[in-house]
């Protein structure tokens, strides 16, 4: 597209350069003392290049050319991947970075979007990983359609919650969902077939014979098994990613803003409150649900304590801290609060004091996230 | 004259419209025709009922009695969506653009009949949704011209930056878009000057230049505004009807005059 002021690639891409080689140093770090090292460095740049205007410029090139960033934001987890292809710990950190990524754009498109607030996140991942667990078990069904399936599940379940979460708006509505994970949890808990409080064994992947829970071998090379799973989740990223993208930019995407800013004056002008917030419920759970799903054959285990209120909340600091409606944000978000904990061994016990006080500096500091939602554009790049 | 023809076929008719808040009549058997292509102002004290007249035939409240008839269908205690399909649409007393959006992205929330909001079209179908997008933004483009040349520039711009008037005049921007038989203008001029509502006031006659069926009703405070611009007149107090004719017979009425400045 030719636009009157050319906005160039190259401050995007150095920054997602930049981001890479920090992601593969920091995720290699194994003592303490380099990683807090790097970690204070990161803090540093990030801000001295903020104070010199220098994220402006790579933000500016990263919405101009939203595309070729994705491209190189696919390149640049691959590139990861491959640094660590034979690291079960690094491969399973970053395959659980990209299933919370998705997740967490399903629960994007509930809040962030239609203004749906959802605390049982976590009890819809769970959902969709129980629903793997019990159907790698018990049938013969190809566990690409496993995936579809958990996503459906969850949806279904949520569809439970569609009466209350129309009824009451706002914190009401939110009560709710607290509601449904602590029944969810007691359910599960409870419920021997499902294995009750020990929880049960899932089978690992299989697609026309190819299992994902043998470690490869390419020409000499070993991959860990893990592999398999960071490439699917890869692309089940990428394949939300776009379909929350496009949600967005569309007047559907403006339904549900309209909604959310103003209900009143939503329905003056013809928007039907109900059937859009149903969408952007179900759509969202659906989403949360095929990741869950996915995430219980990676680890091969799924418990009722793993789908805890806890869980969902962690859920909803990381789309509070990335910047709510901005998937871009929500994917550096995820990055921070799955990684940071598990290198930083030290911390390990004090997590949710760490996410708290992360939240409560989003909050004061920076209250629209690390990068906020810009303003709709239909078609990047696009000029009348 | 045209109060005459115009009461002929009428496009909204209202009757016995009756509101109660507690034991505050809001409305209390309010009668009220608007014709075809007529602009009627609605005045009266504060409190007399002219905000809540507008909740009421929009779906905002429910009515407690009363029947509403528009373009001959029955709209009482219509939902505010079935009130817009059917062809009215308003601007609110308290500006409700939704600020973290687009001058673009606001207007095209009024134009929500005329877009295709089928999820396999949006999601799917992008060349199409593109066609779509592109002849809505040359519609809203060549609206916002009318009003103010300048903004139609910068059509995504959150709309959170501007001063009161363009907020206003994207209000009615996207009040219009979707080409309505009868627009509602709720104090169009509150929070403005007396030249910025002059101003506006022209803009929206020479919207209707283009589109002569428009019915127009205009609750206002601004007498000049009143005068300059209306066919006829309702007075309201209290909820009742207490004079109805061109501004300048009723404006001597008595009563009227009693109602704004209290008994002499």
């Amino acid at each position: 597209m030719s636009a009157k002021r050319e906005i160039a690639v190259w401050p995007g891409a150095i920054a997602l350069a930049l981001a890479t080689a920090y992601l593969i140093a920091l995720l290699g770090a194994e003592k303490q003392g380099v990683i807090i090292a790097l970690l204070t460095a990161g803090i540093i740049f990030v801000v001295a290049a903020a104070s010199f205007g220098l994220t402006g410029i790579a933000s500016e090139s990263f919405n101009s050319h939203e595309d070729a960033m994705a491209v190189l934001a696919v390149g640049g987890a691959l590139a990861i991947a491959a640094f660590f292809h034979d690291n079960h710990f690094v491969l399973l950190l970053v395959t659980t970075v990209l299933l919370y990524s998705v997740a967490t754009l399903g629960l994007n498109v509930q809040f962030g979007f239609a203004g749906v607030l959802n605390f049982a996140g976590a009890s819809f991942f769970g959902i969709g990983a129980y629903t793997s667990a019990v159907l790698n078990a018990q049938t013969a069904m190809p566990h690409l359609l496993v995936l579809l399936c958990g996503g459906l599940l969850a949806a279904l379940a949520g569809s439970v919650l569609l009466l209350p979460v129309l009824r009451t708006r706002g914190h009401y509505a939110a009560v709710v969902t607290i509601a449904f994970a602590l029944l969810l949890k007691t359910f599960l808990e409870v419920n021997d077939v499902l294995g009750g409080p020990q929880g049960m064994q899932v089978k690992g992947m299989r697609i026309l014979g190819w299992s994902f829970n043998d470690n490869i071998e390419i020409g000499g090379i070993s991959l860990s098994f893990y592999m398999n799973y960071f490439v699917l989740s890869l692309l089940l990223l990428v394949v939300t990613f776009v379909l929350v993208r496009r949600l967005e930019r569309s007047w559907v995407g403006l339904n549900f803003d309209a909604l959310r800013l103003d209900e009143t004056a939503a329905g003056c002008f013809g928007i039907d409150v109900a059937r859009w917030k149903i969408t952007a419920f179900l759509i969202g759970n659906f989403l949360i649900g095929v990741a869950g799903a996915l995430f219980g054959m990676v680890g091969g285990f799924v418990a009722p304590n793993n789908y805890t209120f806890a869980d969902s909340l962690i859920l909803v600091s990381i789309l509070l801290l990335g910047g709510i409606g901005n998937p871009w944000g929500l994917v550096v978000a995820t990055i921070i609060v799955v990684v940071l904990p598990e290198k930083l061994q030290t911390i390990q016990e004090y997590r949710f004091l760490l996410y708290a006080l992360m939240v409560i500096a989003v909050l004061l500091f920076r209250p629209e996230g690390l990068l906020p939602r810009p303003v709709r554009r239909y078609f990047p790049g696009w000029r009348p | 004259m045209t109060a005459m023809t115009s009461t002929m076929i009428s496009m909204l008719e209202a009757r016995g419209l009756t509101k109660h808040f507690g034991g505050v009549r809001a409305l209390d058997g309010l009668d009220l025709n608007v014709a075809r292509d007529e602009i009627l102002g609605l005045i009266g004290p504060n409190g007399s009922g002219k905000t809540t007249f507008f909740n009421v035939i929009t779906g905002i409240y429910g009515l407690d009695a009363g029947r509403v008839m528009f373009d001959g269908a029955d709209i009482t205690n219509a939902s505010g969506r079935a009130v817009y399909h059917a062809g009215m649409s308003r601007t609110f007393q308290r500006s409700r653009l939704s600020l973290p959006l687009s001058i673009f992205d606001n207007i095209m929330i009024g134009n929500h009949k005329r877009l295709r909001q089928g999820l396999w079209f949006n999601l799917v179908r992008r060349g199409d949704f593109k066609r779509e997008f592109e002849r809505s933004y040359a519609e809203a483009r060549a609206l916002v011209e009318v009003f103010e040349p300048a903004l139609a520039d910068r059509m995504f711009e959150p709309v959170a930056g501007l001063p009161m008037i363009d907020r206003r005049r994207i209000e009615i921007c996207r009040a219009l878009i979707s080409a309505p038989k009868l627009l509602l203008l709720d104090e169009p001029s509150a929070g403005m000057t007396h030249d910025e509502t002059a101003e506006l006031m022209n803009d929206i006659l020479l919207v209707r230049e283009r589109n002569r069926h428009l019915a127009i009703i205009i609750v206002e405070h601004e007498m000049g505004v009143i005068e300059r611009i209306t066919d006829r007149c309702v007075v309201l107090n209290f909820g009742r009807k207490i004079a109805e004719g061109p501004y300048r017979a009723v404006a001597a009425d008595a009563q009227v005059q009693e109602a704004y400045l209290g008994a002499a």
